[in-house]
């Protein structure tokens, strides 16, 4: 039986991705190592991004705390608005957003920067002097997705709970202290820790497969727009992915 | 008979002078078949162009040599070494001895002119005092009259200015050997004139030995001592210029008219 085509190009390229993926751990873990590449895509992937990330987190914590406060107030638990809202924040929404405003920003740029230097043959270039390009544009920069990810989900997660603050204080009057108790008292390690460790993988999917696209784009500029496209698409839908594995792990071990 | 040939042909070389021996080789990409049976010799010194029709397999060909593409059989041996059975360290250490300018320049987009230059010294682990460095950045910058680009980033620089830094890029780790994919192509003919005098001139001054892959036929004037021509993955003919030019086959008279 012949499998249909469709089918079959899924298959090749999932195929293609689990090599590329299976080559990242090989040549991540032999010497000669890029500090210097990895700090300067550190400093591009995460201080570069902390902009956007702040300005998002911190709407998202005010429109969520004025979109829930309608509903709590009907049942009468309006009191539990900041345990509520830092609760959403930290176990869901900070992460998943910022990991997908992560992969439009930075997936879209790894995508089209390798592609571009693979049709322009820059990553050839890079061969011919004595570098490894995989090394020195791959690895360093998936290193650097995983690693900064997780940073800019914590830092969103504080400003998301500050414009949640702000929030609450659009219709009441409640101190930061207060705000802030509330916020510890209902949050755990529990909550904190699986919600981080997510985001590792979150920025580890998100710099492979930007990084797969680019690497592997088709010649010509139309080649460099779609693998900025498709690293987008693909990495967002991968992020949901791994959230809802991530899911149905923190439940099977009891963190729920 | 331009003065240029009639200075290579009262050297001729000698089969010890050989600095690149191609033999048999064979590559074919699934059913398209590029490279078959093709053979070239390159001598010390020497200009060869590999001459052909678009699509004949020229850029193959030099990318075989650097290792960026490995053939299915034949041989490729570089100053006595076999290029097609080196480890890694051994192609790195072969590849600062061969330059190579892309056909499409291949500037690293997000470094400065300076920083593109400094690339291939840092990675190929040379060290020198910093003082050395900069001054070779500058020489190789002043061997293409654009010092002034120095701290330009390639986006700044026009068609030419481009091609005349990823020159400077080539030359900076002194190679034997360069290897020029297309050096005029997309350039106006003025430009494209003044790339192959800067050819000329850094043959002699380096006393490099080159191939030159083109079928820009000024070009091909210019800087050829020897031309080989490439036609069904084959070399069909090898003479100069003005031996080529009389040519009796057809497909490689068709380049001289």
């Amino acid at each position: 039986m012949q499998l249909p085509k469709s089918l079959q190009a899924f298959l090749q390229e999932a195929g293609n991705l689990a090599a590329f993926t299976g080559r990242f751990f090989r040549e991540a873990f032999r010497p000669r190592y890029e500090w210097r590449e990895f700090i300067r895509q550190c400093f591009i992937i995460g201080y570069k991004s902390l902009p956007l990330i702040g300005v998002t987190g911190f709407i998202m914590g005010l429109v969520l705390t004025m979109q829930l406060r309608p509903s709590l107030v009907d049942y009468g638990v309006e009191a539990q608005l900041p345990a509520m809202v830092s609760l959403a924040i930290i176990r869901e929404i900070g992460p998943v957003i910022t990991a997908l405003i992560f992969a439009g920003k930075i997936g879209s740029s790894i995508g089209a920067e390798l592609g571009s230097m693979k049709v322009t043959e820059q990553i050839d270039a890079m061969e011919v002097s004595g570098t490894n390009p995989f090394k020195y544009l791959v690895v360093t920069r998936v290193a650097a997705t995983t690693l900064m990810l997780p940073v800019l989900v914590i830092l969103s997660d504080a400003i998301s709970i500050y414009g949640g603050y702000l929030g609450v204080n659009i219709k009441a009057n409640t101190s930061w202290s207060l705000f802030i108790k509330q916020v510890f008292e209902i949050l755990d390690f529990s909550d904190v820790i699986p919600a981080v460790i997510k985001t590792f993988f979150f920025g580890f999917a998100v710099g492979m497969i930007g990084c797969y696209k680019g690497y592997n784009s088709k010649k010509g500029t139309e080649g460099v727009g779609a693998s900025a496209n498709t690293a987008v698409v693909l990495s967002s839908l991968v992020v949901f992915i791994i959230d809802l594995v991530a899911v149905q792990v923190t439940d099977l071990l009891g963190l729920n | 008979m331009k003065e240029q040939e009639q200075a290579y042909q009262s050297t001729q070389p000698t089969p010890q002078d050989v600095v690149m021996d191609i033999r048999d080789l064979h590559i074919a990409f699934g059913s398209n078949v590029v490279l078959d049976g093709f053979e070239l010799q390159l001598h010390k010194g020497e200009c060869k162009v590999v001459l052909g029709r678009s699509g004949s397999g020229k850029s193959v060909l030099i990318k075989c040599i650097i290792g960026l593409l490995k053939p299915d059989s034949g041989s490729i041996t570089v100053m006595g070494k076999d290029i097609l059975n080196m480890d890694h360290e051994e192609l790195d250490k072969m590849r600062m001895r061969i330059g190579f300018l892309f056909q499409s320049n291949a500037l690293y987009d997000s470094m400065t002119v300076r920083e593109n230059l400094e690339f291939p010294m840092r990675r190929h682990h040379i060290d020198l005092a910093d003082q050395t460095a900069e001054q070779r950045i500058l020489e190789a910058l002043e061997n293409v009259g654009l010092e002034h680009t120095i701290d330009m980033m390639p986006v700044e620089l026009s068609g030419g200015m481009k091609k005349r830094i990823a020159l400077a890029r080539t030359l900076i780790l002194k190679p034997d050997i360069i290897l020029y994919d297309e050096p005029t192509s997309g350039l106006d003919p003025v430009t494209s004139r003044e790339i192959a005098h800067l050819i000329t001139e850094v043959q002699k001054k380096y006393k490099t030995s080159s191939i030159v892959i083109s079928h820009d036929m000024s070009c091909v004037h210019t800087v050829a001592d020897k031309i080989a021509v490439l036609l069904d993955g084959k070399k069909r003919a090898e003479g100069t210029y003005s031996e080529l030019a009389k040519s009796d086959i057809k497909e490689v008279k068709e380049f001289f008219e």
